[in-house]
């Protein structure tokens, strides 16, 4: 065992984001178990009008990547509406804290089951219980479904037992299942095997004005957002026309006196991200809601 | 920052004077101890003083009984499998179920191979179950290794007594006294004990040392199989540097054994009082009198043990957990398991492990640090007395059954 964390991750562990119980959360999810090693309850509460997570708190009982990961989660929520934070995968999660150890994968996994467990909670739909997936038990030492496996198996493109264990911990503790491990694995691997991945298109190394908003949008997402969340404010993407990306600051940050600093920041955040010609323009705030 | 090191069971600093000791051997004393030449073969004087010096730490009758090896684990594995090809008509291998894995992956693999194996299980506080042993006890028996002290949580088992009762079935008697070696007092010449591994490391000699102790007139099949060296008992030029430093860690250890039993004592009962009195749910794992003196075991209740290691080496404090993630498997310590510690303190548990070089200060600063990390821990998990683990085996649909040793 030694600090093999990234510093964000470990950022993340030793300062801790929304820790806590939610009083008047819309939805919480409970996964994992003592038993297992480690336990996540995540707490979301939603905006009726917007559909957005206003806040989102966690409280883990795990090691440092468990702590971490449903901390970056929190913040990684906050500001996108359900349906989005929903496409949130494991590997977002690991990829928001600069990686995990292959061994810790788990708790990113942990991390977002407790989010769908919450929401699922939220929308008042009935699980079998907080803490299983549907299907069959393969791995009984952690309660691992087929179902949780072979989701993690497509979702992170894995080939071996090991990483299946790394993931999902199934196979980690007696590990009878192992052999039924790896015919699903087989049976994943024998699916993807028939279904050759699409040609890349010519020219796709190009940064097309397509990719170049998807980029932007992520860049806005992960690394601006977060940080102005920190303070109470929040940005806005407008549109984006060539270079020029239109935003708006929102919250705390509308009127605030560092607004100028915040924009240059975010400009600079873009041009080393996305392309180095992206110019910022500040719209008012309000403006998002206009357009819609 | 100098840190505070209560980590002396995985292992010791190397003392200074055997680091002065053994430095010659590395520079222009690098002879041979087979040689002719008077070069190479004045070391081979060295050596044998190396093991003067080892006899006498752990009382043996003559310093013929001592083999130097490269670790304790290659003790262990020489001394079982020598036994069990030295008795090759007895197939069975009696041990614990709370053995280093030195010693339980090799009973894995025997079993593989077709021996009867039997782990011999502890009770809650970590004590051997002496009924079990004895009735597995049989003529079939070629050996039995019953650690002397346990790693984790420090428990002394009672080699003695085991060592009769192997007898009775004619079948051997090995202990891995790796942990205890310096730490309490061994007298050999006086013992049933027919085998002793231990490793310099772990009592401040340098790692790539250990020693098998081969009582005189119990038979022995080499492992490492070459040349004459060790009296044809284990191939290959001696690690001359590492059998001088383990010497003269044994002559330090035999010097300050009383002060293990004392000061070392006193300041391992002074940082687990400190603990109990300053931090509710805490538990102290295995047995508190029969005990080495230098370990503390103790759970935390609704922590992970990794996260309190993380934050105690923000702060320069060396520590180790028997948590599932920092055990390298998914699992909790084995040991802890195999006592029946609940999983939501198996989890949290720390060992801190002290040594002579340990001063009332460093363990003053664990306790000034100490209960703010675990507060803060606290705060971050569900759990809590208000809000106590979940019953998972008796709640959970899926009938999953928590991890089993």
């Amino acid at each position: 065992m030694a600090w093999n964390y990234s510093e964000k991750l470990k950022d993340h562990f030793l300062h801790p984001r929304n820790v806590g119980v939610l009083e008047d959360a819309d939805g919480k999810g409970e996964v994992g178990s003592v038993a297992c090693g480690d336990a996540l309850t995540f707490y979301i509460k939603t905006d009726p009008q917007t559909g957005r997570i206003t806040k989102a708190t966690f409280q883990t009982f795990g090691c440092g990547s468990a702590i971490a990961s449903a901390s970056a989660l929190t913040e990684m929520v906050i500001g996108k509406t359900v349906e989005e934070a929903l496409r949130i995968t494991n590997q977002d999660i690991a990829d928001y804290l600069d990686g995990i150890p292959q061994e810790k994968m788990h708790c990113s996994v942990m991390g977002r089951e407790a989010l769908e467990a919450a929401v699922a909670a939220m929308r008042g739909e009935k699980r079998t219980a907080d803490t299983h997936e549907e299907g069959k038990i393969v791995c009984h030492c952690f309660g691992v479904t087929d179902r949780k496996i072979e989701r993690a198996i497509r979702e992170n493109k894995l080939t071996t037992v090991e990483q299946v264990t790394n993931y999902t911990k199934a196979g980690g503790g007696c590990g009878t299942c192992q052999a039924e491990i790896e015919e699903i694995l087989n049976r994943v691997l024998e699916e993807r095997r028939r279904q050759p991945a699409p040609r890349p298109a010519p020219g796709a190394a190009r940064l097309t004005q397509l990719k170049k908003i998807a980029l932007i949008q992520e860049t806005i997402e992960h690394e601006v957002r977060p940080v102005l969340q920190k303070d109470g404010g929040d940005i806005e993407l407008i549109d984006v026309e060539g270079d020029t990306v239109r935003v708006a600051l929102v919250g705390h940050c509308a009127g605030c006196m560092a607004a100028g600093f915040t924009t240059g920041w975010i400009q600079d955040k873009l041009r080393e991200l996305v392309s180095d010609r992206i110019a910022i323009v500040i719209e008012p705030s309000g403006a998002a809601e206009a357009q819609r | 920052m100098k840190p505070i090191y209560l980590d002396n069971n995985a292992t010791t600093a190397v003392a200074p004077e055997v680091l002065e000791a053994m430095l010659p051997f590395l520079r222009e004393r690098y002879g041979n101890p087979s040689s002719i030449h008077a070069f190479g073969g004045d070391v081979a004087r060295d050596v044998e003083r190396a093991r003067e010096q080892l006899a006498a730490l752990l009382g043996a009758e003559s310093p013929t009984e001592i083999l130097f090896t490269s670790c304790g684990t290659e003790s262990d594995n020489t001394a079982i499998l020598s036994a069990l090809e030295a008795y090759s008509e007895r197939r069975q291998f009696i041990t614990t179920r709370v053995e280093h894995p030195a010693v339980l992956s090799l009973a894995h693999h025997l079993e593989r191979k077709g021996y009867e194996v039997v782990r011999v299980g502890v009770d809650r506080d970590g004590l051997l179950d002496l009924v079990e042993l004895r009735a597995a006890l049989s003529p079939r028996t070629a050996i039995v290794s019953v650690m002397w002290a346990n790693n984790e949580t420090g428990v002394v088992f009672p080699v003695e007594e085991l060592a009769r009762m192997a007898h009775e079935v004619g079948a051997l008697f090995h202990t891995d006294a790796v942990q205890a070696v310096g730490k309490i007092p061994i007298d050999l010449r006086r013992s049933a004990i027919d085998m002793l591994s231990l490793s310099g490391h772990k009592l401040h000699a340098p790692k790539g040392i250990g020693a098998l102790y081969i009582r005189r007139g119990t038979k022995f099949r080499p492992f490492l199989i070459g040349g004459h060296q060790e009296r044809n008992r284990r191939g290959g030029t001696e690690n001359v540097p590492g059998i001088v430093a383990l010497g003269a860690a044994a002559e330090l250890a035999r010097r300050h054994l009383t002060e293990e039993q004392t000061a070392v004592r006193a300041l391992r009962d002074r940082l687990e009082n400190g603990i109990l009195e300053r931090i509710p749910d805490v538990i102290v794992n295995g047995h508190r009198e029969r005990r080495l003196p230098n370990t503390s075991n103790v759970s935390f209740e609704f922590v992970e043990g990794e996260a309190i290691l993380l934050l105690l080496d923000q702060v320069g404090i060396c520590a180790s957990s028997g948590s599932a993630c920092t055990s390298g498997s998914l699992e909790p310590s084995h040991v802890l398991r195999a006592m029946g510690v609940p999983f939501t303190y198996a989890h949290g548990s720390i060992r801190f492990s002290l040594s002579r070089y340990n001063t009332a200060e460093e363990i003053d600063r664990v306790l000034a640090e100490l209960p703010r990390i675990i507060a803060r821990l606290r705060e971050i998990s569900p759990f809590s007395r208000a809000h106590p683990v979940p019953d998972c085996a008796a709640t959970c649909p899926a009938g999953c059954r928590g991890p089993k040793e």
